[in-house]
């Protein structure tokens, strides 16, 4: 079913993962994503592979919640391999018919999945261990020097946060009303293509009406509580980094520049 | 032994197994529904009810357990389970959500279409089940959205009836309703049923109502059958019903407020018909004796 997605889902836990400051997991996240895109070679996606365990370890999250969440991907992921895998210059491995394997291929392909990979794997670990509300403060508090040439910083993390607390709402009332199509002999599983998307309107209307309808709703309730924006509105959980948050930097960036220097001096 | 039309066998669901969401909804359900019977499930909330009914129609699938329709397993195969929701329709909870056609008349519709039959066939199916829930025909080319929640509900429940089931199952029909709209709701399924004579499954939370009109209680609690019975015997124990979170219908505690302060007021009482004999009673003997 639908719920089953865990793509982007939040899991609460009690983990040193979970208690680290969200802004320390957001830079630790794009120093991650940095020196993945740094490494080329086997060593750095070593560094990489074991980093990301490490890290999955800490958060206490089972490999199972991680293969379910990399399923939807598994096509992209697969695709990019082979498309890498035989189309690669190089030094002949294997040849027949039209296809042919080189030695650079097979190592391109095998790094390109890993680096998606762990891609994934990396912005998983954020999302399933910062919960929503603290992603978007985090993330408002990291963009607010850009509220001084004018970027509506705290209306985009309002945004934000809305989206994100409504995703599973969305999900949710779609996994409704499909039901209660279904119940009246709605078929949405088999049939060819148009058919199938035919089949989607009596699911998109109510999804699109009920949608609008809580848009409003939601209007109405934020304004007859005078909510009017950021300037001077204070917050009631306050970040605050402690001494596991500046462990982390240190390690983070020791990771990264580890990695940076191992291309540079090509290790 | 009566036959059973539905019968689930150690029904089990767990909600998002192998997450730390996972939650069990109902554990080891065994009912026996018995055709032509109106029962009525009773339960507080999160009890498991609307969990349940989804299972009788194959919506959900148990995550152990056996539902059996006329004695074949509902999940046998892909097209066993696809045709039993025109045999056991389900009317969800708030069912307004659903409509999605341009027209009330083509949302009704949408079910019979579904089960392939002919455009006459499926005008017959419409005419009859609008004309249950009191939807008339003026309204037929209105789109749903214009209409109002009462109105709405109504063409919800029609949009099931018109598959003609064997078994209609409603998930708390009268939820967000007035006084009168629940009343006639409630009128219009009793209707149906005496005139199409098929078995009826209603959740509700109105035990005047459960005791009015049903043959049966079922009463959920925690996801488990806490009692099953004719509404005599589930409400003659008040106590374990108010211990679960429940309530006795009104007449019946009106009932036992007159017989603390001393009149002779019948035990089981608990529709206000029979509260409206036995009080009126009770006046004709004051009368006599004075
Ligand atoms: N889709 C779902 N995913 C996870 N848990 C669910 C889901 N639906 C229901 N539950 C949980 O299962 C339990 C039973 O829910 P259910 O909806 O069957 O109760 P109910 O008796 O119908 O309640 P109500 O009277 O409020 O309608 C609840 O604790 C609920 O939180
Ligand atoms: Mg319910």
């Amino acid at each position: 079913m639908l719920k089953d997605v865990t793509l982007g889902q939040y899991f609460p836990g009690d983990t040193a993962a979970h208690r680290l400051d969200p802004r320390t997991k957001l830079v630790g996240v794009l120093i991650f994503i940095i020196a993945l895109f740094s490494a080329v070679n086997w060593i750095s996606y070593g560094i990489m592979l074991a980093v990301t365990i490490a890290c999955i370890a800490i958060s206490k999250i089972s490999i199972k919640t991680i293969t379910k969440g990399l399923k939807p991907l598994v096509v992209i992921i697969i695709l990019t391999g082979l498309l890498n895998l035989f189309y690669t210059q190089g030094d002949v491995l294997i040849s027949f018919w039209v296809i042919t394997i080189t030695k650079q291929g097979l190592k391109r392909a095998l790094f390109m999945t890993s680096r998606i990979i762990l891609l994934i794997c990396g912005t998983f670990l954020l999302t399933y261990t910062t919960s929503p509300v603290a992603l978007t403060s985090g993330l408002e508090r990291l963009l607010k020097p850009l509220s001084k040439i004018k970027v509506p910083v705290h209306e985009m993390s309002m945004m934000m946060s809305m989206a994100l607390r409504f995703i599973p709402t969305l999900i949710e009332e779609t996994d409704k009303i499909m039901s209660a199509q279904k119940a009246r002999g709605a078929d949405f599983e088999t049939g060819s293509l148009a058919q199938r998307a035919k089949a989607l309107l009596p699911l998109l209307v109510p999804l699109f009406v009920s949608s609008f309808r809580r848009a409003d709703e939601l209007a109405v309730a934020m304004e007859s509580r005078c909510y009017h924006g950021g300037s001077g509105r204070t917050a009631m959980k306050r970040l605050k980094m402690g001494s596991i948050d500046y462990l982390a930097f240190t390690l983070g960036f020791i990771m990264m520049f580890g990695v940076i220097a191992l291309a540079y001096f090509g290790l | 032994m009566e036959t059973a039309i539905l019968e689930t066998i150690a029904l089990r669901h767990v909600y998002s197994a192998g997450t730390p969401f996972e939650k069990t909804a109902i554990g080891c359900v065994d009912v026996r529904i018995n055709k032509g019977e109106l029962v009525a499930l009773i339960g507080h909330t999160g009890s498991g009810k609307s969990t349940f009914v989804q299972h009788l129609n194959g919506l959900l699938k148990p995550t152990s357990g056996q539902v059996l329709y006329n004695g074949t397993d509902i999940f046998a195969d892909k097209k066993t389970t696809h045709n039993i929701r025109y045999k056991v329709g389900l009317v969800f909870q708030y069912p307004e959500y659903q409509l999605f056609e341009e027209t009330v008349y083509k949302d009704i519709a949408f079910g019979p279409k579904n089960m392939k039959l002919s455009d006459a066939e499926i005008d017959d199916c419409v005419r009859e089940a609008a004309r249950f829930v009191g939807v008339g025909e003026e309204l037929f080319e209105k789109s749903p959205l214009e209409l109002s929640g009462g109105q709405k509900r109504r063409v919800a429940i029609a949009g099931v009836i018109a598959m003609r089931p064997e078994v209609l199952v409603l998930d708390e029909p009268t939820a967000g309703l007035d006084p009168k709209g629940c009343d006639e709701i409630i009128n219009n399924i009793l209707e149906y049923r005496k005139q199409s004579g098929s078995t009826v499954i209603l959740v509700t939370h109105s035990m005047d109502d459960a005791a009015r009109i049903a043959d049966r209680l079922i009463v959920f609690s925690e996801g488990g059958i806490f009692m099953d019975g004719s509404p005599h015997e589930v409400f003659s124990r008040t106590e374990d019903i108010l211990r679960i979170g429940l309530d006795i219908p009104a007449p019946t505690a009106i009932a036992e407020k007159l017989r603390k302060l001393g009149l002779p007021v019948p035990e089981g009482i608990y529709t206000s018909e029979h509260l409206k004999d036995a009080v009126l009673s009770i006046k004709k003997g004051g009368c006599t004796n004075a």
